[in-house]
């Protein structure tokens, strides 16, 4: 393994606690006397500084180191949290990413930034005064001094390290003389009787066990952070002795120091203590179920322990997701070889080879799902990110807001995920500009001062619907149409239905906003937002009510690599039109076009629907039959038909790219192979709506003029 | 007189359009297939024939005749395609497939024999072509398969057709 896969693993794991730290202070802000939380922070910077440290990034460890100090005394509640303490503390989570987008190439951080950030955190501790502290010279290693509050206790520590613990690379002598450290007295017994005889000795294994006895000011905490990367390779116990209960206790005192001389081993000591249990009962200073409750309370805790352990290992594994990407190439490609198989089998009348071929659908199916599956990611952590942006815009445009989230748990495909942020990020800042208003109009117009979006996710069949709410002024039809017609993007005699009228914010240039403000206004945002979604092959849908809210909805598919496909026929060209989108099929004669004046447009149950003649539209040579296929679809909100020859029928699609040098055919999303062998193109019904709509505006512009 | 990137003895693969021969250098040649059907993508240049699905992947093909404007013929059972790698723009390695009447031979060449090729008289883009080849009295045009299956290349006549819309 090379050094620089080494750091990628860090900078990966960094970002992924960066985030989780992120989330965490967020929720922290909620409910800041939360001691769950607060420990999740201190963990996420603790193993930030620790790895940092130990990859060689030494100023993100010694910056870390700052600002895990500040909050290990929020976890001793010495300090409480406050608003201050959370703003910087997000501010130093900022300053971390920037110090590693640095270390990755990116733009160098701004130290005179976390130098603010540190005498900031430092103001908060007490006694401060806002005076800056002696940091101790990069002592990144040693726990806070500032930790303790009162006399020092003398605390057991059992250190049994696993016996492949100099696998790992970890050296137990630096541990303990870290222990040593933190200690103002420190007695370190080792135990050998885990030593096997020599002949049976391998010198890489650890067989050595220790018992420190630790007088120190410091808390348990501190002396558990020790430990805390080896914490899954030796069994650590640590108690507390100078407690009334533990000095009171002295059957189990003796039992102790006996273990601690090594006299006798802890079995036999347990053993021991059986009998000692038993006698307590025999001379009815406790009844038997005392002793009872006692054992199932030490059992249940045990088990619960062991559990925690278990779970914490198993939950996830890290892969790098070109992996996956090669998994799902195989499987698309096993897909269509399994739609050949069929397609030989039904064609040689042989049932044996039938019943394997249904088996091999089966297992292919499952194994496409299974697949699928593993890329799929809770939409969660996106919706966390958002959290964050909503509240620096408020601030910072003076609104109050308050988001909520709904269907974090959805799952979506990671591609789909990724490229799903920045779409996001612009409709969110365009709800919080334009959409809600500042809290004394919304007073003046009887509205709650604090505005709200929500975002939420819910699954629709093969699709994922995400919604953005909000509750501000909403969008006037008339005005964005005046608008439009104004910068010239529609002729003046246009008349638009209201939902037309809402899809001209995705327009090119198109901007609502008086001002330009560092937020939104540049009229560029919901432009990529439409680009990105198209992309996606998702739609946007826009409800909105002047003077109550705005609600957009996104339309994404489940995932990007195989989707469910409808297969038509013209002439011999076969093309895949996605399901998702198609509503229904409708039969096209010779009378219905005589009826229509050779219009492109059908009568479908009493509403006009436009159609294209796919022969037509790429000039595919041949007579069309008497009766032609109307494949009726929802673009863009809007039904239009597409005429072909015949369906054939439902069609699992594996999307291939067709590669750059079809990068202009963007009427195309892709290409599939079918069960015979040959290649039928993707459709892009949107594009090709909109490409269809721009020539035939170009032509009607020629003949009026 | 050698070619700058044929410094030592290289192989090449000829094959036939019409009655001429035309050369490509073998390392770049992935293999040969036979003629089987093509689908078309509409909106698209003449010379783009279109795409076959090679072993799972879709691979673009350019009809070689209508790439150097010579007249259209009928497949024949030598009808084939020949694979290639070629460098894009980007230094990335795409699959491309050439048409072509029938293929020929596989040869050496050594760098004495080949020559750059003429500015006129070769009824070519002087740019698609790497050099004239020696082989037993003949002249064989040596094709710089880069810049004739370059995307830019395909892409060309394109935009004036389908992108008129943006």
């Amino acid at each position: 393994m090379s050094v620089e896969i080494d750091t990628s693993a860090f900078t990966e794991e960094a970002y992924e606690l960066l985030s989780e730290l992120e989330a965490s202070l967020l929720e922290l802000e909620e409910s800041p006397d939360d001691q769950d939380l607060i420990g999740r922070v201190f963990r996420a910077m603790h193993t930030i500084k620790g790895s940092g440290a130990m990859f060689g990034f030494d100023e993100v460890a010694e910056f870390t180191h700052e600002v895990e100090t500040i909050f290990d005394m929020a976890r001793n509640k010495t300090i409480s949290v406050s608003k201050t303490l959370i703003d910087l503390t997000l501010a130093a989570r900022d300053q971390i990413r920037s110090m590693l987008d640095a270390a990755a190439g990116g733009e160098p951080a701004d130290k005179n930034n976390a130098q603010k950030i540190i005498q900031g955190l430092r103001a908060l501790a007490p006694g401060a005064g806002g005076a800056p502290k002696d940091s101790g010279g990069g002592s990144a290693k040693k726990p806070p001094a500032q930790a303790s509050v009162d006399e020092p206790h003398v605390y057991r520590v059992r250190i049994k390290p696993n016996q492949d613990i100099f696998a790992n690379g970890t050296n137990p002598l630096l541990l303990l003389g870290e222990l040593r450290d933190i200690g103002e007295d420190c007695q370190i017994i080792a135990q050998y009787e885990g030593l096997p005889p020599l002949e049976k000795l391998d010198p890489e294994q650890c067989y050595t066990s220790w018992e420190v006895f630790l007088t120190t000011k410091q808390s348990e905490n501190a002396i558990r952070d020790v430990f805390i990367f080896v914490d899954d390779q030796c069994e650590l116990n640590i108690r507390l002795l100078d407690r009334e209960e533990v000095l009171g206790n002295d059957v189990q005192k003796l039992g102790n120091i006996l273990v601690q001389r090594g006299d006798i081993k802890e079995e036999v000591l347990e053993q021991a203590l059986k009998p000692i249990g038993d006698r307590l009962v025999e001379s009815g200073v406790v009844s038997s179920s005392q002793v009872k409750a006692a054992l199932a309370e030490q059992n249940a805790i045990k088990a619960k322990r062991d559990k925690k352990v278990q779970a914490e290992s198993a939950t996830s594994v890290r892969v790098p997701s070109e992996k996956l990407d090669g998994l799902v190439d195989l499987v698309g490609e096993l897909v269509t070889v399994q739609a050949r198989l069929n397609q030989t089998a039904s064609t040689r009348q042989d049932h044996d080879l039938q019943l394997i071929a249904e088996e091999v659908e089966r297992l292919t199916g499952e194994l496409r799902d299974n697949t699928m599956s593993i890329r799929m990611l809770a939409i969660g952590t996106t919706f966390n990110k958002f959290k964050r942006l909503v509240r620096d815009l408020s601030t910072e445009l003076g609104k109050q807001i308050e988001m909520t989230t709904e269907g974090a748990d959805t799952e979506l495909d990671k591609t789909v995920i990724d490229q799903l942020n920045d779409p996001l990020v612009h409709i969110i800042r365009n709800s919080i500009d334009h959409g809600i208003e500042t809290p004394d109009v919304r007073i003046a117009h009887g509205k709650n001062p604090q505005g709200l979006v929500h975002l939420s996710a819910i699954h629709s069949g093969a699709s994922v619907l995400i919604r953005v709410e909000d509750d501000g002024k909403g969008l006037d039809p008339n005005a964005l149409t005046r608008k439009a017609i104004e910068k010239g993007h529609l002729p003046p005699d246009a008349q638009l239905t209201d939902k037309e009228a809402f899809m001209l914010i995705f327009g090119a240039g198109f901007s609502m906003a008086e001002k330009i403000t560092n937020v939104s206004g540049r009229g560029v945002g919901m432009d990529v937002v439409r680009r990105s979604i198209d992309a996606l092959r998702g739609s946007i849908e826009v409800a909105s009510e002047l003077g109550k809210g705005t609600t957009i909805t996104l339309k994404l598919p489940l995932t990007l690599a195989i989707i469910e496909g409808l297969l038509v026929k013209v002439a011999d060209e076969l093309f895949v039109l996605p399901l998702a989108a198609v509503e229904e099929c409708v039969e096209l004669s010779r009378t219905d076009i005589a009826n229509a004046h050779n219009r492109h447009v059908i009568n479908v149950r009493d509403e006009i629907v436009p159609y294209i003649r796919i022969r037509d539209r790429f000039d595919i040579p041949g007579e069309a039959p008497e009766i032609e296929q109307i494949v009726i679809s929802d673009v863009d909100s809007k039904r239009t038909g597409f005429v072909v020859d015949s369906v054939i029928g439902q069609h699992q699609t594996v999307i291939k790219s067709l590669g750059k040098n079809f990068e202009h055919s963007e009427e195309f999303s892709g290409a599939t192979i079918l069960g015979d062998g040959t290649v039928a193109l993707i459709l892009d019904l949107s594009k090709m709506v909109r490409y269809v709509e721009a020539e035939e505006e170009d032509l009607s512009e020629s003949v009026a003029a | 007189m050698s070619v700058e990137g044929i410094n030592e003895p290289t192989q090449f693969l000829t094959f036939h359009l019409g009655n001429e021969v035309f050369a490509v250098e073998i390392a770049r040649v992935r293999e040969v297939l036979e003629y089987t059907k093509v689908t078309k993508v509409p909106r698209t240049p003449d010379f783009m024939l279109g795409v076959i699905n090679l072993r799972g992947s879709v691979v673009p093909l350019v009809d070689m005749r209508a790439k150097f404007s010579m007249p259209q013929t009928k497949a024949t059972v030598n009808t084939c395609f020949i694979i290639m790698e070629v460098l894009n723009e980007e230094g990335g390695q795409t699959v491309v497939g050439a048409m072509a009447d029938s293929v020929r031979e596989v040869f050496e060449l050594q760098p004495d024999n080949v020559e750059k090729p003429p500015k006129i008289g070769t009824k070519l883009r002087a740019d698609y072509l790497r050099g004239m080849g020696k082989h037993e009295g003949k002249f064989i045009m040596i094709l710089d398969t880069d810049k004739i299956f370059s995307a830019h290349e395909l892409r060309s006549i394109q935009q004036g057709q389908g992108a008129d819309a943006d």
